[in-house]
């Protein structure tokens, strides 16, 4: 037909409108590990004593410890109280919506392997309405730090039941007490197939750091829950897993295997406020490293050839 | 066949008489196991590589496999632009299809029959002309009991070939590249079947038929259907990720990209279902090269949340709607125009977005590129409403220049001084986003959100900053208007009756002026491919007309005008725009538009409408 609108003329590559001197790019060996100063963003929102500061505050130490720069950090959450934490990182970072993070990281992940990809989250994002999300992206292994920062209760929205509020607890919704039967984290996590699967508290800082090192060095979906005490909804929730308050932190029995499932399964199984640490970890191919695997069969076939040859065979077929 | 050629008789030799056609109207009726589309793709294909005939084609898919599937192909020497109103010619292989479409064809047409299987009714031996071929046994004597039913669609084949004169070498080339790689025996049995179909004595068919030649087309042509169309468009187009859920008839789009895009080094992942599939495309073009998403019917309105937020943050998306006939599960494999409104206006909050839709198979190529493209440089999501019908229709268009057309999109990763995404003094308040991975030598690094925000991306409640950022989504899309150019009428701009159709209604309003001013009515068409935003200029083109009728495929709703009607009349105020509307989940034929915009301009001028 003849009536085509032309073809939108064709753009440059995406930049920036900002149009100053741009200084030399320092050379990686010679920058150092960003401070807290230079990481910290926006003054956080959470109520004063919330164990998300804590949190915030490890992520900071992770990424000096580290030495990950700036732009290689990228910080993405859904929503809720902990969701907010991209503007308090000093990084690039994304804010989506309710439950649908992990897809726009697994996004980010796939397309983007050169970046650090953390996701930070709160128990009604990952495990309700985010619940299908974690079970694919675990299975599928998509390369990612997921970090869930579990009080047991919706914050944001002041107090209502949670998939991880224990039976029992009087929320705005169950007045009388939660009746329904609590999500497991760990549990879902191990059968759901996540190959990195690890429990902290965010009131013990240096386990907190040794669980996001060896997340973050793990080759795969790698989850942390991290209980994070609401002290406006839910205060005191986690005091039996704090020795400062009288609790007992209890670390994984001695010579734990971490690659036995069933083992896993079974101490995630203990009455709360069960074991801290590494439940499981396995390595399999990441979605990422299977992805790439096509490709390179794929550009096999099509080796040396620009993008526009490669189409063209295509239509040579379709004559 | 056209009215033109019953006196254009020309001698044929012996046997049959030759009558001299512009175009043919063929309706194809058997079961989907029968490979009656490959008959659709072979003889689109000869259109491809034909300099005389053009031809276009359209299919039913049937719902159940193994069940009752029918194509029409309408073959012709000018521009086709629909695929015909009334057969021509019915070619049947079983009682049923014959029962089932006899109807489909004009009177004193031709019902060319597998004899096997199909016992004709007296009572319509006498309005349409019926020829029995014994397709069924005659290929079992040419190839033997095995082959039977792979040899019955090339036997037709060769059948058509002969009635119709097309041209043999082309299509035995055809076949021979259809089936290489294949064992030596299946090219040759499709061949015999083929040349056993064409050499059948049709003494008892009157006439043969033979097209007049048409105006030359120059340079190559490809083929293929609207779905192909549209994916390699976005691959042309410098598309590299994509993230999909299967639903008929978008899942076409999603297996190519599967299968394609792994040979350009880039990936389509089949998600759990559509929220992830375009929170993934979402992420992805965060991550700096602008990603696709699909869907159709329901699996469009789970999408609208996310987009609001790629409004929200102004991030650049193509979602690819091939619209079928809702609500709901609705008809998964008709036709229907009735996702206007969720692409334009679905999702809460005022969340601008661009929507276009395109005209024809070869549109979908360049419309892919061109929503590539507004996406980049708006900073926005687009949506490309496409249908059922050009998803599954086959055409032949010029070959694009690909040398030229294929773009690098891929992300620049320059460090920066400093930046603010949502600029407010951005040129036309344009929002340009940085790739992660890219270095900001002021150290304040952008945040993409959904929140109300600063310029920086960090949350505010500020109302002032509310009122501007919602006006600076919606002020660049104002200035993507008035980009666009204001669209030509088909026909004079003056007249009675101006009909104004919207994305695949092009082929139907075009033929539909032609027919109607053969006849003498005052009528002009106006076709739009730019939905939301619409070009300017829109007004005064309707100051030439008493009535502006709006022809789509949806439901006139509560007031008497469909979806598109409702925003030229919430844009131009004007009462003389009035909707043609149905909803049977089929294409339009011509003589329906005509008949409809006639007795509508009449109730009109009688104040009866
Ligand atoms: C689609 C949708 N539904 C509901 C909400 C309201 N909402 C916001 S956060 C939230 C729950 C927050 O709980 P959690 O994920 O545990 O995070 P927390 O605030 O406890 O850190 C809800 C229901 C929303 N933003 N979007
Ligand atoms: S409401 Fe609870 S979770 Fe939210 S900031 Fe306050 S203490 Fe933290
Ligand atoms: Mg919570």
């Amino acid at each position: 037909m003849s009536t085509l609108t032309v073809p939108f003329e064709s753009l440059a590559r995406t930049t920036s409108t900002v149009n100053l001197p741009v200084p030399a790019p320092i050379a990686d060996a010679d920058r150092k590990g960003l401070t807290k100063k230079e990481t910290a963003a926006d003054h956080p929102t959470w109520c004063p004593g919330c164990g998300d500061f804590s949190v915030l505050a490890l992520y900071f130490k992770l990424i000096e410890k580290r030495k990950i720069w700036h732009e290689k950090i990228t910080t993405i959450a859904g929503i809720g109280c902990s969701s907010r934490f991209p503007y308090f990182v000093q990084a690039h970072g994304a804010h989506f919506i309710h439950g649908r993070a992990l897809p726009f990281a697994s996004g980010v992940s796939l397309s983007r392997p050169d970046l650090h990809v953390f996701v930070f989250g709160g128990d009604g994002d990952a495990f309700s309405i985010g619940g299908n999300h974690f079970n694919h992206t675990a299975r599928k292994n998509i390369k990612m730090t997921y970090c869930v920062m579990d009080n047991f209760v919706y914050g944001l929205t002041k107090k209502q039941t949670s998939p991880t509020s224990p039976i029992g607890f009087k929320s705005k919704t169950d007045t009388w007490g939660a009746v329904d039967q609590p999500i497991n984290p760990m549990k879902q996590a191990v059968s759901a197939g996540a190959t990195f699967v690890a429990r902290t508290s965010a009131t013990n800082p240096n386990h907190v750091l040794a669980m996001m090192e060896a997340a973050m060095d793990h080759d795969g979906f790698s989850f942390i829950e991290c209980l994070s005490e609401c002290v406006e909804f839910f205060p005191g929730a986690f005091d039996a897993s704090n020795p400062r308050k009288g609790g007992k932190f209890e670390n994984m029995p001695e010579g734990h295997d971490v690659t036995d499932e069933l083992a896993a399964y079974k101490l995630a199984g203990e009455p709360f406020p069960g074991r801290f640490g590494i439940f499981y970890k396995v390595n399999r191919p990441t979605k990422n490293a299977l992805e790439a695997g096509i490709n390179t069969a794929a550009q096999a076939k099509v080796a040396g050839k620009k993008d526009w040859e490669i189409l063209q065979a295509t239509f040579n077929r379709m004559k | 066949m056209s009215d033109t050629t019953t006196a254009a008789v020309s001698g044929g030799g012996s046997g049959p008489k030759l009558t001299k056609i512009n175009e043919a109207v063929i309706r194809i009726a058997g079961n989907s196991q029968d490979g009656i589309q490959a008959i659709g793709g072979f003889l689109a294909r000869l259109a491809g590589r034909s300099e005389q005939e053009v031809m276009t084609f359209m299919t039913i898919p049937s719902t159940i496999s193994g069940g009752p599937s029918i194509f029409q192909v309408r073959i012709g020497s000018g521009e086709v632009l629909s695929a015909g109103d009334e057969a021509d010619m019915l070619l049947c292989f079983y009682q049923h299809s014959y029962e089932d479409h006899i109807k489909s064809i004009k009177l004193g047409g031709i019902v060319l029959y597998d004899s096997d299987h199909v016992t004709p009714k007296p009572e319509w031996q006498e309005t349409y002309r019926h020829v029995g071929v014994a397709i069924s046994s005659l290929v079992v004597e040419a190839i033997g009991g095995t082959g039977r039913d792979k040899g019955k669609n090339i036997y037709a084949m060769g059948l058509l070939a002969k009635i119709y004169d097309l041209n043999v070498p082309k299509l035995t080339k055809l076949i021979e590249e259809r089936f290489t790689g294949k064992d030596t025996s299946v090219v040759a049995n499709a061949l015999t079947c083929f040349n056993a179909g064409y050499s059948h004595s049709l003494e008892n068919l009157l006439k043969t038929y033979q097209f007049y030649p048409a105006e030359g087309k120059t340079g190559s042509q490809v083929v293929m259907n609207g779905n192909e169309a549209l994916t390699f468009g976005l691959i042309a187009a410098g598309v590299r990720f994509g993230a999909g859920y299967p639903i008929t008839p978008w899942s076409d789009i999603m297996e190519s990209l599967r299968r394609e895009l792994p040979k350009y080094g880039g990936m389509f992942i089949q998600t759990e279902d559509e929220i992830s599939a375009i929170s993934m495309a979402i992420g992805a073009s965060y991550g700096g090269r602008v990603a696709v998403t699909g869907s159709s019917g329901p699996g469009i309105s789970l999408k609208t949340e996310a987009l609001g937020w790629a409004s929200m943050a102004e991030m650049p998306l193509v979602v690819v709607d091939v619209q079928r006939g809702g609500p709901s599960t609705g008809m998964p494999t008709n036709v229907e125009q009735s996702d206007l409104n969720i692409a334009c206006f679905g999702g809460h909050g005022d969340s601008p977005r661009v929507v276009l839709a395109p005209a024809s198979v070869e549109d979908c190529f360049y419309t892919a590129i061109e929503a590539v493209n507004i996406a980049r440089k708006y900073s926005t999501p687009v949506i490309i409403l496409t249908d059922q019908g050009i998803a599954t229709r086959i055409e032949a268009f010029p070959e694009p220049d690909l040398a030229k057309i294929c773009q690098d999109i891929s992300p620049d990763f320059t460090t920066v001084a400093e930046h603010k995404p949502y600029d407010l003094s951005a040129p036309d308040g344009i929002t340009r986003h940085l790739a992660p991975g890219t270095r900001v030598a002021s150290g304040k690094y952008p945040i993409a959100t959904g929140l109300e925000h600063d310029e920086l991306g960090h949350p505010t409640g500020s109302p002032k900053l509310h009122m501007q950022m919602t006006a600076k989504r919606r002020n660049k899309l104002k200035k993507l208007g008035t980009d666009l150019p204001t669209p030509k009428t088909i026909g004079p701009n003056e007249g009675q009756i101006l009909l104004v159709g919207w994305g695949s209604a092009l082929g139907p309003i075009t033929e539909a002026v032609t027919r109607g001013r053969s006849v003498g009515d005052a009528i002009s068409g106006l076709h739009l491919k730019h939905i939301n935003p619409l070009p300017n200029g829109l007004g005064e083109i309707f100051k030439g007309f008493h009535h502006v009728f709006v022809v789509e495929l949806n439901d006139e709703g509560l007031y008497g005008y469909g979806q598109f009607a409702q925003v030229l009349r919430a844009r131009y105020a004007d009462p003389k725009i009035r909707g043609i509307n149905k909803s049977d989940g089929l294409t339009w034929k011509i003589k329906e538009i005509l008949d409809r915009a006639r007795t509508l301009a009449d109730a009109v001028q009688q104040g009866k409408a």
